[in-house]
Formats: structure tokens, sequence, C-alpha cells
């Protein structure tokens, strides 16, 4: 197990130089001179060349990956434009707001995922199945930024049961456990939820049919061991591919909530993100990329080494 | 792969006049396939949505950029304006009609690029073996390290909004996944026998590769390049929605989605029209993929 992890470890190094080599060329693949898009408009002659230094954008470009990762490594990922404060300060801010829609999103699309797929996969051709079957593959098709102004229009509009946007009442910037912020919680969960909860369901379906073939739950049942005990041996047979999903459409749910949180005005990484591109404030998109790719890969190595630690055939691959 | 791929497509079509005796193996999907009553009628609904696209200038019943002060956010069901009106009066229906030239190109065109790109790819990585394999799944694997629709958002914002370059961010995303599939069907086919047979015979490396190879590896990458459009039309019609696709003049379901959210109040059910298109089209491209794999697997 040891020799697993540390092997898997050692695997998400490359990956991570790989991705802060893709996040960097971001600036790079912008048109224009890098400098004009890390400087407002209204830089002097004087302001660009101090910057051209100050990045080291005068010297070869190998010379100043190696700079920028430096300088990123030690927390330090440049000036917004927008705001004129340090990139990392704003991301901070908002990786907590974008942590807590998606372990909530997470929790439901798991939950909800998990016994839906059990329940088809059981019971296998009945109605019920074909039930959920309609219910996963129109939610895998779902455009899920529509489904957020749809929950708006039906609940916060038409009911008025919910609010429409926003973290919190009173421009409130940051979550907090309390009845007002839970009800302004709900409607992003959801609509965040939605896709991952569909795949999960369609994976743990899949799962629980495959296991349900095997000669061993014949054996099992035949040998007159409970139905609740065959039930546990299905289960954690079928578990370990959909644990591989659900971390997957967890980190997924990373990248969908740009759109997400742009429709609820969630101040969280995709709303950060979205607006440096709309104010096309390039130090900040870069920044927020490199917080939520490296996110994104750590999470990939949990999840495979959560999957290795319960299905024990993966460590010996 | 143009060369062995036309004739088969026209006995596909073709099924009724060469009839006992034998069938092509894409004749005898095909016919599988219109056997299939939802993908079939999913097949229907993508084809009139793509000809009324194309046929836009003779369907549309407006012309879709007119304005008309007089029909601004007029409801459904309004005269000359069925599908009501849209922030600036223009026709919706029309609008629709036309949104989806932008629509379904910027959600096929990526697929199709990625297809080729990440099917050669794969191919060569899976034939190759050693080395090459290892330089190209590798770089493969740090694409993989982004969520999806994050690096799309990210390459097309860091490009900057338009047609091209919202294409360009998409196909970055498919090629991966699209290599790695193609990848790990030409590993399995590469040890069969008759391909083991037909390198100790002595055939060159292209000849197996577009006798053999592609032969057997051509059917499971398209199947799961098809399975990405609906993908594909959700993160095409999102990077819309972020203003990453086309300028707002033109017709385009995420841009006018976006557009209308400002008639949430006054007009909801107009304002979520366009999302009932990319809904629908992500649905049908889906139930298509499903049939389509399901008239390719071998029976037992």
């Amino acid at each position: 197990m040891l020799f697993y992890v540390l092997r898997r470890v050692l695997y998400a190094v490359p990956i991570a130089i790989g991705v802060t080599f893709i996040v960097f060329s971001l600036v790079h693949i912008a048109p224009g001179d890098p400098i004009s898009a890390l400087l407002p408009n209204e830089a002097t002659q004087e302001m660009v060349e101090q910057a051209r230094r100050e990045f080291g954008l005068d010297k070869p470009l190998p010379v100043q990956y190696g700079v920028w990762l430096a300088s990123a490594a030690t927390g330090n990922l440049g000036t917004s434009i927008g705001s004129g404060r340090p990139v990392s300060e704003e991301v901070a801010g908002a990786v907590w707001n974008t942590v807590i829609l998606a372990i909530s999103a997470g929790l439901v699309a798991c939950v909800a995922g998990f016994i839906l797929g059990m329940v088809a996969g059981l019971w296998r051709d009945r109605p019920v199945d074909h039930m959920v079957s309609l219910f996963t593959i129109s939610g895998v098709s779902l455009p899920h930024y529509w489904l957020a102004i749809l929950l708006v229009i039906v609940f916060a509009v038409n009911l008025n049961w919910l609010p429409p946007l926003g973290i919190g009442p009173d421009n409130s910037d940051g979550w907090r456990p309390d009845w007002p912020h839970l009800r302004h919680l709900i409607l992003p969960t959801i609509a965040t939820a939605a896709i991952p909860m569909a795949v999960i369901a369609r994976t743990m379906r899949a799962s629980v049919v495959d296991v349900l073939d095997q000669e061993f739950v014949t054996t099992l049942r035949a040998k007159g061991l409970l139905p609740r005990r065959v039930l546990w041996h299905v289960i954690r047979n079928a578990l370990p591919t959909t644990l591989a999903v659900m971390g997957l459409q967890l980190g997924n749910m990373l990248g969908g909530s740009v759109l997400v949180e742009t429709v609820f005005a969630w101040p969280g990484t995709g709303f950060l993100l979205a607006s440096a591109i709309f104010q096309r404030d390039l130090p900040l998109l870069q920044g927020t990329m490199l917080v939520l790719s490296m996110f994104f890969v750590i999470l990939n190595l949990v999840v495979d080494l959560i999957q290795s630690w319960t299905d024990p055939r993966i460590r010996r691959a | 792969m143009h060369g062995t791929m036309a004739p088969t497509a026209a006995e596909a079509e073709l099924p009724a006049e060469t009839p006992v005796r034998h069938h092509s193996y894409l004749s005898v999907v095909f016919l599988r396939f219109i056997r299939q009553p939802i993908p079939m009628a999913a097949a229907v609904i993508l084809l009139v949505i793509a000809l009324a696209a194309i046929g836009a200038d003779v369907i549309a019943p407006h012309d879709p950029y007119q304005t008309r002060v007089a029909r601004r956010l007029a409801q459904i069901g309004t005269a000359d304006r069925w599908l009501g009106g849209d922030e600036l009066g223009r026709d919706v229906l029309s609008r629709l009609i036309y949104g989806g030239r932008i629509s379904l190109t910027m959600a096929i065109v990526p697929v199709a690029i990625g297809l080729f790109v990440g099917g050669f790819l794969g191919i060569l990585a899976g034939y190759a073996g050693g080395r090459v394999n290892m330089a190209i799944m590798r770089g493969m694997d740090v694409f993989y390290a982004f969520p999806s629709i994050l690096l799309a958002v990210a390459i097309a914002g860091a490009l900057g909004p338009g047609l091209e370059n919202g294409i360009i961010a998409l196909a970055l995303v498919f090629i991966p996944p699209i290599a790695r599939m193609a990848e790990s069907v030409t590993t399995q086919v590469r040890e069969y026998e008759f391909v083991i047979a037909a390198r100790l015979s002595g055939a060159s490396t292209f000849r197996i590769l577009r006798e053999h190879i592609l032969a057997n590896v051509a059917g499971p990458i398209l199947v799961f390049a098809s399975s990405q459009v609906s993908v594909s039309i959700i993160a095409a019609s999102g990077l819309s929605f972020l203003g990453l696709g086309v300028a707002p003049p033109q017709a385009d379901w995420g841009l006018m989605l976006s557009a209308l959210r400002q008639a949430i109040y006054s007009n909801p059910w107009v304002a979520a029209l366009p999302g009932a298109m990319i809904f629908i089209c992500s649905m049908c491209f889906n139930l298509v993929s499903d049939g389509i794999r399901r008239s390719m697997e071998v029976r037992r």
C-alpha cells in the first residue's frame, strides 16, 4: 500500500508541473503583448518598462516561467488589474465560498446519485428503473446554467420562496451557517448538483447491474445469506467505480461553478474567473486557474488513493 | 479514412437494392439503428433543427436582426412574434432558428477536430507503444488535470471572445479524452492474432494501420466521439453564455439565454426558450449516440 501511495504521489508531480506550464502559457496565448494585458490601459511608458523588468518579460520564456513559478510557490500571484489588490487575496476570499457550494452540492449529488443508481440497478428493467433512467438521461443533458435560470424563475420569481441571487442577505460576501445564508445556498446547490448526480446514478446503476450478474452473488444467495447481507456485498463491489466517478464529478463541479456562480452572483472562484475574463484581468485569470487546477490535481490524487484503499486489486496493478 | 468510408456509407443508404446475399457491417448497423424508435425520433428532431438552421433564410418568419420597440419582451403568442420578442423586440422564433447555425457549429466542429487529432494521436500512441506512447499520453494527462469546462473557459478567456477562439478552446478539451479512448482500443487490437499475422507476413506499417487497426478501432472511437457532442453543446453554449462566443447582434442560443436573463421577471418563459433548445439538442445527441452504440454491439 505504501509503495502504491508513493508511486501515485510521484506520478502527480509531473502532472502538476505540466498544469503550471499550461496556466503560465495562458497569458502568452492572449493576443497582443503580455505586458499590455498585465497593466491597466492608462499605464505610462515608464510603468511599462518597469513592469517589463519586474515581471522579467525582457528575459527568455523558460526563465520567465521559472521566475513566475518561484513567486507563485511563495504565494505571490501578481496584482489584479481590476481591483489593484493582490491576486492571492482575491482568490483566498473566493475559495471558501466555492468550497461551501461544492461540499453542499457534492453531498446532495453523491447521496441522491448513490440511492437512485442503487434502486435502479436492484430493480433492473422494472418501471422504477425506467423512471430513473429517464431522469438521469435528462440530467446529463441538462445545461446547468439553464437549470439555474429555471430554478430562479420558479422558486424566486413565481413562488417567491427563495432569494434569486447572492450568498446572503445585505450584500454579504461570505457564507455563514445561519438560516438566511442557508436559504441562499439551496438553489445554487441544486443547479450545481444536477449533472453530477445524474452521472453518479448512471455509474452506480451500471456497476450494481454488473455485480449482480457475477457468479459470487448467485453463490451468496444459494447458500442462504440474508438479502441485506447480499446487498452489502453488492454495494462493496460496486463502490470503487462509483467512488472514482464521484471524485471526478466533484472536480467538474469546480469547473461548472463558473456558470452557476455567474447566474447566482455567488462570490466564489467561478464568479471571480468570469469577472476576470469580462475585465480581461489576466493576472487574476491566471491566479484563479492555478489555484483551481492544483486543487483538482490533489483531488484526483486523493480519489485514486481512496479508491485503491477500497479496492485492493488496484494496488497490485 | 475517406477512401474506405465513402463507398460503405453509400451502401448503407441502399440496403433495399442489394437484398439477400450479404449486408455490409455499416448497413447492418444502419438497419438496426432505424429500428430503434427513441434514437430514431431523436435523430429526426436533430435533423429538423439542423435543416431549419441551414435553411433559416427561407424558413424563419422574420429578419432575426429587425428590432421593433412595440414588440419588446412580447409574450409568447403575440402576432408576428409567435415565441415572443427579445429585449430589443426581435423575433425570438427567428433568432432561435438562425441561432442553430452558430450553436450547432460551435458544438460539432470541436468534437470533429478532437476526433481527427485525438484519434490520430491515440492510434499512434497505441500502435507505437513505448516511449512514443509515454510522451503522447502523459501530455494528454496534463490536460486531464483540469475540469473540462474550466479549461475551455480559461483558454477562451485568454484568447478573447469569438467563434474561432471558442472552437479552439473546446477542441483542446475534446482531444485528450478521445486520444485516451483511441489509445486503449488500439493497444488491444494491436495484440490480436490477425495483426500479428499481418506483421509477420511482412505487411507495411501503413498497411497494417489502414486495413487492420483503423477498421477495428474506428467504430468505438466514433461512438465515443458522438457521445461527446452532447457535452460539447452544453460547454459551447456555456462559453457563449459567458460572452466568449460570437458578438452580440448575432443569434446564438447561449448568448440569447444570457441576454434574456434581464427578462426573467417580466417574461420568464420567453427567457427560458434558448436554454430549452440547448437541452433538447444535448438530449437528442445523447440518445442518438446511445442508439449508435447499441446498433454496433455484437448480438449475443
